[in-house]
């Protein structure tokens, strides 16, 4: 049907038409701001320190009797950038993977934090670091001594990780 | 030929088949575990239940029909295996029911009730029979929530094999495998209920030389590797059908690499060869030579006798230069049968165009004690019948000590070795012919005691990084594709690459696999040919393989492309096809790749190239 819909300017009223009011309204939101509470900080004197949900570089998680990680490669197999690699290895530990070898190329990353969502051993979570320089390619892989973090400076991120579980399979026709 | 309907379909199964084998030969997945059509059906795993009747008969004998004149069909009051269930006339099979789906789920529950929740350390993850049909015969939950039985984990069974009773689903197909395929009844199960699990009669190891095939039967990981034991994960890696070069039986396999490093090798179906399984020595022996002690360029010797490294172009001319500095007459060719048969036509031509008077001795490796009554025969080299059907009359009939008294009275005075290590196959014989000669030329894909001594050193591709055919003891032509990319050919199209070695880039440190400039026999003397001012306009081996299907008898006809299709051909028998049967795979990485896809595409490829 060809019907002449009205235009956002034939519904204005006559005070939108005239725009002074508004105008008079945005400054209003510019002045209050002005005189407000500031939402900058002064980067790199001030530091910023986010909370839990910040998904900054992904580390592994070290407990008290070791890494948690057991190599299984599937951070690795989701990672979309191809960014982790892992090689494993065999202990005497209850879970008999370690992994021999586990470098993040943060070249590669994009901090999506699927590896994490992934890992069925909660032993990778995106740690609150943002802070990465690199001088050259080969100090940007990262490997296991500088990926290993005590679990004490991650609980912000594995409580928010439990309070918001990402994913619940959706119920199948046939269980109903 | 007893006609049976699966959920209404008509199929034509054969008198004596079982509901499963006819289901599967027609295309209709039932699941199964304990199944293996190689051995003895058990019945015990209890997945492959569905719902069985036959038409029901008046009195008289006729059919009962209902108001629209079709029969009524009566069905039993319970499931059956269908496994076990023999096809008869008129069967009628459900399977795609309500009931049926039921009883799937309900074993699919009780099976993953004691099962470990281990599959991120688990090898089989990825391949695993019980995944696969978590994902497709499942409700995906589990109502138990006491604690799972604990049973010992990582048993040594023997050198090649271990065991790991928590993720054991008992299916007996270990026992039935080891007691019917191999009469070596070393392993049965012990206890009852829940904690029944599978041990080792008391002083015995599962020690058999075929005992990794529980590997690939075990439908899950409670039987793994020892040698491939967390080296990777399976769909890291890529598989590509190729043929086993550890002795003249030529079972066909698959080659597992990852990083264009070859980490293992598992049987692949041919029912014609090996049916589905393959010996521990081949699966063991024939990779580790490939990854190891290579010769990654050609070398020459230079005046102060040491070896250097070379380009092709300067190998080749030196080779040329080698050759035509004696007669025809003084040269001596050792061939080896690990020559694909293509090398080994590439090698007639040459010869017959260049050098026809030179002695062509063939080195065969022979070990008695290699040979058993299952699969393993004497002739330790893959290619000893298509080497000698393709050679021929251009092969003098030498003894290795004739050989050796011609090479010391310098009757032979450049001796040209393909493929082997002269002392390690001929011992101290093998020393003196490498010393005796005044020219050695070897080409070889490993170091070795003889390139040592050698003047020249080809690089030779091996089995995983060439295309071609090997032909093998019953005279079966098999082809095989490339595995392994190499500095000469650094293109992938059409080849299996895994994921990784596919996208990775030059700053990516796993991408840093091993490529060597080495070449199949055939390349090189085509190559040489053309500096010595003949073209031989061989682009890649399947113009080597058509100009040999021109050329010898036994090959005619033959193209890869019906090799393919026909799962290999015996020598001269490409006009009578033998009778079809059903290739089983038992389990494997999914989703499933066409393997012959890729042929084909390589094949466009390397025309491209």
């Amino acid at each position: 049907m060809n019907v002449n819909q009205p235009s956002e300017r034939q519904k204005m009223t006559f005070w939108e038409k005239l725009y002074l009011p508004e105008i008079a309204r945005g400054l209003g939101i510019t002045f209050k701001m002005l005189i407000g509470p500031k939402m900058t900080i002064q980067y790199p004197e001030e530091k910023y320190h986010p909370g839990g949900y910040y998904r900054g570089r992904p580390v592994l998680v070290l407990d008290e009797d070791g890494e948690r990680c057991v190599a299984c490669g599937l951070c690795s197999r989701v990672c979309p950038p191809l960014a982790i690699e892992v090689r494993a290895g065999e202990t005497d530990r209850e879970k008999e993977r370690y992994p021999v070898k586990f470098e993040i190329n943060m070249l590669r990353c994009i901090f999506c934090g699927l590896c994490e969502e992934v890992c069925p051993e909660e032993a990778i979570v995106m740690s609150k670091d943002l802070e990465m320089v690199f001088e050259n390619r080969e100090s940007a892989i990262l490997g296991k001594e500088k990926l290993l973090v005590p679990v004490a400076q991650l609980q912000d991120r594995l409580e928010y990780l439990r309070m918001h579980q990402y994913y619940e399979p959706p119920a199948r026709a046939q269980d109903a | 030929m007893p006609t049976i309907y699966i959920d209404g379909k008509p199929i034509e199964a054969r008198e004596g088949q079982s509901i499963l084998e006819a289901a599967l030969e027609h295309g209709i997945e039932i699941p199964h575990f304990c199944w293996h059509p190689a051995m003895s059906a058990p019945a015990n795993c209890r997945i492959c239940l569905v719902k069985v009747g036959m038409p029901r008969r008046k009195p008289d004998g006729s059919f009962e029909t209902d108001e629209n004149g079709n029969p009524v069909i009566q069905y039993m009051p319970k499931l059956q295996p269908s496994c076990r269930y023999p096809v008869s006339e008129g069967l009628h099979v459900l399977f795609q029911v309500p009931e049926v789906i039921e009883s799937q789920h309900a074993v699919m529950e009780f099976l993953l009730i004691n099962h470990p929740l281990d599959c991120p350390i688990c090898d089989e993850a990825g391949e695993c029979k019980l995944q696969e049909y978590a994902y497709f015969y499942s409700r995906g939950k589990s109502r138990f929530v006491e604690e799972k039985n604990h049973k010992p984990k990582h048993v040594i069974w023997g050198p090649n094999v271990i065991f790991d009773a928590e993720r054991c689903i008992s299916c007996s197909r270990c026992i039935r495998y080891a007691d019917e395929i191999l009469h070596d009844p070393v392993i049965d199960f012990v206890n009852r209920g829940d904690h029944v699990t599978i041990e080792l009669f008391p002083g015995t190891q599962f020690d058999n030389p075929y005992s990794m095939n529980v590997i690939e039967l075990c439908p899950v990981g409670a039987l793994t590797s020892r040698d491939f034991r967390f080296k990777a994960r399976v769909w890291e890696m890529s598989f590509t059908p190729s043929v086993c070069p550890g002795c003249a039986r030529g079972c066909n396999m698959y080659v597992g690499v990852l990083h264009n490093q070859i980490l293992r090798l598992q049987p692949r179906t041919n029912m014609y060869v090996n049916q589905y399984w393959m010996c521990d020595a081949g699966r063991l022996t024939q990779y580790p030579f490939v990854n190891e002690n290579r010769i990654d360029k050609p070398l020459v010797c230079t005046e102060n006798g040491t070896l250097t490294e070379v380009s092709w172009e300067e190998a080749l001319d030196t080779f040329w230069n080698k050759l035509q500095s004696v007669d025809a007459k003084e040269i001596g060719i050792v061939v080896s049968g690990m020559l694909t048969n293509e090398d080994a036509f590439a090698l007639r031509r040459f010869i017959r165009e260049h050098i026809p008077a030179a002695t062509v001795m063939l080195m065969t490796v022979e070990d008695p004690e290699f040979e058993d009554d299952f699969l393993r025969v004497r002739d330790r080299r893959p290619n000893t019948r298509g080497v000698q059907t393709i050679l021929g009359d251009v092969l003098a009939s030498l003894s290795v000590e004739e050989f050796r008294a011609k090479v010391e009275s310098k009757q032979l005075k450049l001796v040209w070795v393909i493929g082997e290590d002269l002392e390690q196959v001929w011992g101290e014989e093998g020393r003196k012919i490498a010393d005796g000669a005044d020219t050695l030329i070897v080409a070889a894909s490993n170091a070795s005691p003889t390139t040592q001594v050698a003047d020249l050193v080809l690089s030779l591709a091996t089995y995983a990084e060439m295309e071609g055919t090997f032909t093998n003891i019953d005279g079966r032509v098999q082809h095989f594709i490339p595995a392994l990319t190499t500095a000469e050919r650094p293109y992938r199209w059409g080849m299996k690459v895994s994921r990784w070695d596919k996208m990775g880039a030059w700053n990516d440190r796993w991408s840093h696999g091993p490529r060597r400039h080495c070449r199949p026999l055939w390349q090189m003397l085509a190559a040489t040919a053309s500096i010595a001012g003949h073209s031989w306009n061989y682009r890649k081996a399947a113009d080597v393989f058509a100009d040999l299907a021109q050329t010898v008898e036994g090959f005619a006809r033959m193209t890869y492309a019906l090799l393919d299709e026909r799962h290999g051909i015996p020598l001269g028998k490409v006009d009578e096809p033998e009778p079809p049967v059903f290739h089983y795979d038992s389990h494997r990485l999914k989703p499933e790749s066409e393997e012959y896809r890729y042929v084909q595409v390589y094949d466009k490829a390397e025309q491209w190239w």
